[in-house]
């Protein structure tokens, strides 16, 4: 299979202050197109931070990071925009849904990004919350919906764009089981049978083994590799 | 267009709070667009095609000083002057010091020079010929309705007579109808008593003029003419301003209160005031959406849209309440008109108030949303993300 992902030598630094914070330390990391692929690792490990680089949320104090042949540490705020709003789905833990707005107008909202008429955009949200299962619940507003109705909006808006890759910040971290597994359950199927790359970020090795590999960080360096 | 429903969705986001600022913005409109009505009604005095080929002279010094009577023949011997005639402020009140009537003393040629106020040659008669007689305005006899024929005490506020009592009795002998109701309004609410009358009772006029009325054989004459009037009266105790009709009411006015400056002042503060409200509530409506706006930003809006949609989110908010206010004022300015009895005569809300109107709203809201917007347009998405 074919390389989506490219990290040679990656590091992060933050400045608290006065203080400089390394994060992340001279990582490595390839990751195959239509793999999924989750990443553990101790809170402040540097989990999020490489998820955020990967998404191009965030740029590397250092290396370089290529997602699609497209080298992310050379793009400007304007044109990192860009290539997200085309190539980027996000899924987080709290959903992050606008709350004035229906499941409906929430799945549209990366559309607006792009030249399609009021009709088309409609028609392609339907199909994505028809995708997640949640057809019947379009007009309904967030906070009308379940944790678990709320995160497969959430995965809605995130695919309805068809992009690439999609990024997954404890997606099940705010779930019960049961709507968990469903989650997983629907990423995996996203996966497998729509070849959407995925990787998820977790504290829950349940969760994990939905992935065909899981990564572990600890202290900003990748210590090993299982394959699930 | 296709981010409205987007920016509309934000702006109700809190419902409460944005309906509170949203009437705070109406009354603000509301208040701009009737006092600029006064302020135009005021602007409007004296202008009208026949007020333009009017010269009013009066004292230099102050209006309320009188001018000798022989100017009278001298002006009308001034070349470009058509004819001329004088006229006194009376200053009279009926039955209560607060029902002020604009009161004037004239000779009965007077209205010759005022084509836009109807009056039947039987009623201009009757004023000639009634020592008492008093033309009123069509309004003004409304307001206390008056007929012809009846007899009324006007009690002057500055004039007694020579037994010291400022009662005077009138009768009314005709009503005067402006013609052109727009320009013409304040004709409608004015009384016009014989100065025969008015100088042969009063011990304290002795053939004194308060200002006299030049008609122009050309208009396009006023400055020269006005000049060779001036000149007339130059280094004598009794100097003279000559001024296009238009010029004298506005400095009338301006001796009684600078309208222009009041109004600006009130809705100065007002607008101020404003400023600092929808301020408030813009910068808390986007600190209070910092994660939504990261979340836009996470899903590819750039900088600039999120910038351009917080600055359409402050404008739509101004537009919304001013426009509701300048037709709220639209409505109530006729409402209030009529309810002056007569009194004011203001105009409707104008194609120029409505693009001042939406000129500040557009400015303030711009001013109103920068900061915010700027925010918003800095945000660091993942520090936001974070919660930090």
């Amino acid at each position: 299979m074919a390389k989506l992902i490219e990290i040679r030598d990656l590091s992060k630094v933050y400045e608290r202050g006065k203080q400089k914070v390394e994060v992340l330390h001279h990582i490595d990391l390839d990751v195959e197109q239509g793999d999924f692929l989750a990443l553990m690792g101790p809170s402040g490990s540097g989990k999020t931070t490489l998820l955020n680089l990967i998404g191009g949320l965030d740029l590397p104090s250092g290396g370089s990071i290529s997602v699609g042949g497209q080298r992310l540490d050379q793009l400007g705020g304007g044109a990192l925009a860009k290539w997200r709003a085309a190539k980027v789905g996000f899924v987080f833990q709290f959903y992050n849904l606008m709350p004035m707005l229906s499941a409906q107008k929430n799945v549209e909202l990366p559309l607006l990004l792009t030249k399609l008429s009021s009709g088309e955009r409609k028609k392609r949200a339907a199909i994505a919350l028809q995708l997640v299962g949640l057809a019947d619940r379009t007009a309904h507003k967030p906070t009308e919906l379940s944790g678990g109705q709320q995160q497969r909006v959430s995965i809605a808006r995130a695919i309805v764009s068809d992009p690439t890759l999609l990024v997954c910040d404890e997606p099940t971290g705010d779930l019960d089981r049961q709507s968990a597994e469903e989650v997983l359950g629907l990423l995996r199927a996203l996966n497998r049978d729509h070849g959407k790359t995925i990787l998820m970020v977790t504290h829950d090795p349940k969760a994990a083994e939905y992935a065909n590999h899981t990564l572990h960080l600890d202290k900003g360096t990748l210590v090993q590799e299982v394959s699930a | 267009m296709k981010y409205l429903h987007l920016v509309w969705a934000s702006l109700f986001r809190r419902k409460t709070r944005t309906l509170l600022t949203l009437v705070s913005i109406i009354a603000a409109f509301l208040l701009f667009g009737l006092l600029d009505a006064v302020r135009l009604s005021f602007d409007q005095a004296g202008q009208s095609a026949n007020g333009a080929k009017r010269l009013q002279t009066g004292a230099r010094l102050s209006f309320i000083q009188p001018l000798p009577a022989s100017l009278e023949a001298k002006i009308a011997a001034v070349p470009g002057v058509k004819r001329v005639t004088y006229a006194n402020w009376f200053g009279g009140a009926y039955q209560d010091p607060h029902n002020q009537v604009f009161s004037f003393a004239v000779p009965p040629d007077y209205l010759d020079l005022f084509p836009e106020v109807a009056v039947t040659a039987a009623e201009r008669k009757a004023f000639a010929d009634t020592r008492i007689g008093a033309l009123v305005g069509e309004q003004l006899a409304q307001r206390f309705k008056w007929k012809v024929g009846d007899k009324i005490p006007l009690q002057s506020t500055i004039f007694p007579d020579k037994s010291g009592s400022k009662n005077w009795p009138f009768e009314v002998v005709g009503i005067l109808h402006a013609s052109d109701k727009k320009t013409g309004g304040f004709f409608d609410q004015m009384l016009l008593l014989n100065w025969k009358y008015f100088d042969e009772t009063t011990p304290y006029n002795r053939g004194a003029v308060g200002w006299y009325v030049t008609e122009l054989a050309d208009v396009n004459q006023a400055d020269k003419v006005a000049k060779a009037i001036d000149a007339l009266s130059a280094n004598s105790d009794h100097e003279t301003r000559t001024q296009t009709e238009q010029a004298a009411s506005a400095s009338w006015m301006k001796q009684l209160a600078d309208i222009g400056l009041i109004v600006g002042s009130i809705m100065g503060a007002v607008f101020f005031t404003l400023l600092l409200l929808s301020g408030n509530t813009m910068m808390q409506a986007v600190r209070e959406r910092t994660g939504e706006l990261a979340v836009l930003k996470t899903i590819g809006f750039s900088n600039v849209s999120v910038l351009a949609m917080v600055l359409a989110e402050s404008v739509l908010l101004l537009v919304l309440g001013g426009v509701i206010g300048l037709l709220l004022a639209a409505l109530l300015i006729p409402v209030v008109s009529a309810g002056s009895g007569g009194m004011l005569n203001l105009p409707g809300v104008g194609v120029n108030s409505w693009i001042l109107g939406v000129g500040l709203m557009a400015t303030i809201g711009l001013l109103v949303g920068s900061l915010p917007a700027w925010s918003a347009m800095r945000l660091n998405i993942v520090d936001a993300l974070a919660g930090r």
